[in-house]
């Protein structure tokens, strides 16, 4: 896969790396993430609700939008790609205050969301939705790390290696959704010029 | 003639229907992927492309689900009416389904509306049944993961909204969708009918052969011009921009009332995975 100046990142991340990387940017990322989706968010807020110590330490961590398929005997893991983002909105701020300097996911997120990237100088990565068996063949170990009852949902600890995202929001605000819908715009303007 | 069909057999051939759709796609699918692979010119909708490609061939190699989202089970069945089953067939279908679940590790993606508690084992399917002539019963399957169906949308337009109105709704609905819904899409587009029809109607159209344009000629012009004006929208494969947003719209209509004009948009994500059988 041609990857054009892709820059290897690993975790837990540092903030001098965020800081150089910009929307628009494709990553390879190693070392150790964490997977929880919708009912693992609710979870994680409720238990910081209540007052009490999460399962496992999320500073400088990466969460990662996904729930995976069964592992086959004989594999690490099953199909693993990126679930929708936008649905763990409602969650960001509390996950983000936490120390989790970045997400990965899949598509555009609110304005709220997009807000506290910059605000908390954090990263939003997306990778290709519906690549499940491809990425998974970049995960060399998983195991559940919290609340095994919620099967696919649960918490999952992943070692990663070379797993291919793209910056979609930076720590400075910068959002490639809006570039490329500029790129879009410009183009029709200049389509119409040339009519 | 009357004609016996076993449930053992309806069981054991949905089981290998599910499977085989979680594992590879149709060649129809696969076609449009490498057409759109070929000739997308944005650098990240090529990558995007290159990956989906890649990713299938390990799916189909390592019997790897396609995509983690093994999805909602969608059957559109057509039974015979001179053929007979005793036993219940809704049973059967989910039967086979769970079967496939376990023997597949296809991930549990079932849940309880309210209170969330999964099913744990896919079922119960989501089965629309129609009455035909014959004596034989046909299972069209659509596996439908959540990033595209919870894009789609039905909107009761009125008969001034017209086409014009039809085409305003498909591209809003896209571009909320954006890349949410791992373009490039498929999309199901059902005109007229009521509420639920038109709902019917889209999924209808999504089940029929990936690029097949409809045999009504004013059906087919109106896919062709639907496909044009969403892939002008930029959104491109996985949402990182290109030509490729959408590889194809079918159409299905049905007469509805004088003060109507019901429309569904029912997305389907590139991983456009089902299968047909017939027994």
């Amino acid at each position: 896969m041609n990857f054009k100046n892709a820059k290897r990142i690993e975790t837990p991340l540092r903030r001098e790396v965020i800081a150089s990387l910009r929307a628009g940017d494709w990553v390879l990322l190693s070392g150790v993430i964490y997977t929880a989706r919708d009912q693992a968010h609710r979870r994680m807020v409720e238990t910081m609700v209540a007052g009490k110590a999460l399962p496992v330490s999320l500073l400088g961590q990466v969460i990662y939008y996904c729930g995976p398929t069964p592992a086959r005997p004989g594999r690490v893991i099953g199909s693993a790609g990126p679930t929708t983002s936008s649905r763990m909105d409602k969650y960001l701020e509390p996950i983000l205050g936490l120390g989790v300097l970045a997400t990965m996911g899949k598509g555009e997120r609110s304005k709220e969301a997009k807000a506290l990237f910059q605000r908390y100088d954090a990263l939003y990565l997306v990778s290709i939705g519906g690549a499940g068996a491809y990425l998974s063949e970049r995960i060399k170990r998983a195991k559940v790390a919290a609340w095994p009852d919620l099967g696919a949902e649960a918490v999952h600890e992943l070692e990663v290696e070379d797993f291919p995202a793209l910056v979609a929001y930076d720590g400075q605000g910068g959002d490639y959704f809006e570039k490329i819908m500029k790129r879009n715009a410009d183009r029709s303007v200049r389509a119409t010029k040339e009519r | 003639m009357r004609r016996a069909i076993k449930k053992a057999t309806l069981v054991k051939a949905v089981k290998k229907l599910v499977l085989k759709a979680s594992f590879e796609l149709e060649p129809a699918v696969e076609r449009l992927l490498e057409k759109a692979a070929r000739s997308e010119t944005s650098a990240e909708g090529r990558i995007a492309l290159a990956i989906i490609r890649e990713n299938l061939k390990i799916a189909r190699a390592k019997k790897l689900p396609i995509c983690q989202d093994t999805g909602l089970s969608v059957f559109l069945v057509e039974l015979g009416r001179e053929a007979r089953l005793d036993f219940d067939l809704e049973d059967a279908i989910n039967e086979g389904l769970r079967a496939a679940t376990a023997e597949g590790y296809l991930r549990r993606s079932v849940a309880d509306p309210l209170s969330r508690k999964n099913t744990g084992d896919n079922a119960p399917a989501i089965v629309h049944l129609r009455l035909v002539k014959g004596n034989r019963i046909k299972l069209r399957l659509l596996l439908k993961g959540a990033g595209s169906e919870n894009k789609s949308m039905v909107r009761m337009l009125t008969p001034a909204d017209g086409r014009e109105g039809i085409k305003k709704f498909v591209r809003e609905a896209v571009t909320k969708a954006g890349g949410q819904a791992c373009p490039p899409i498929f999309i199901g587009l059902g005109i007229g009918g009521d509420l639920e029809l038109c709902a019917i109607l889209a999924k209808r159209a999504l089940a029929r052969p990936a690029g097949l344009p409809s045999k009504d000629r004013e059906l087919a012009k109106l896919e062709r011009e639907i496909l044009r004006e969403v892939n002008r929208l930029g959104i491109g494969p996985a949402g990182l921009g290109g030509k490729f947003t959408c590889l194809a719209v079918a159409a299905e209509k049905a007469p509805c009332h004088i003060a109507s004009l019901p429309v569904a948009v029912n997305i389907q994500c590139w991983a456009h995975r089902g299968g047909a059988i017939a027994l």
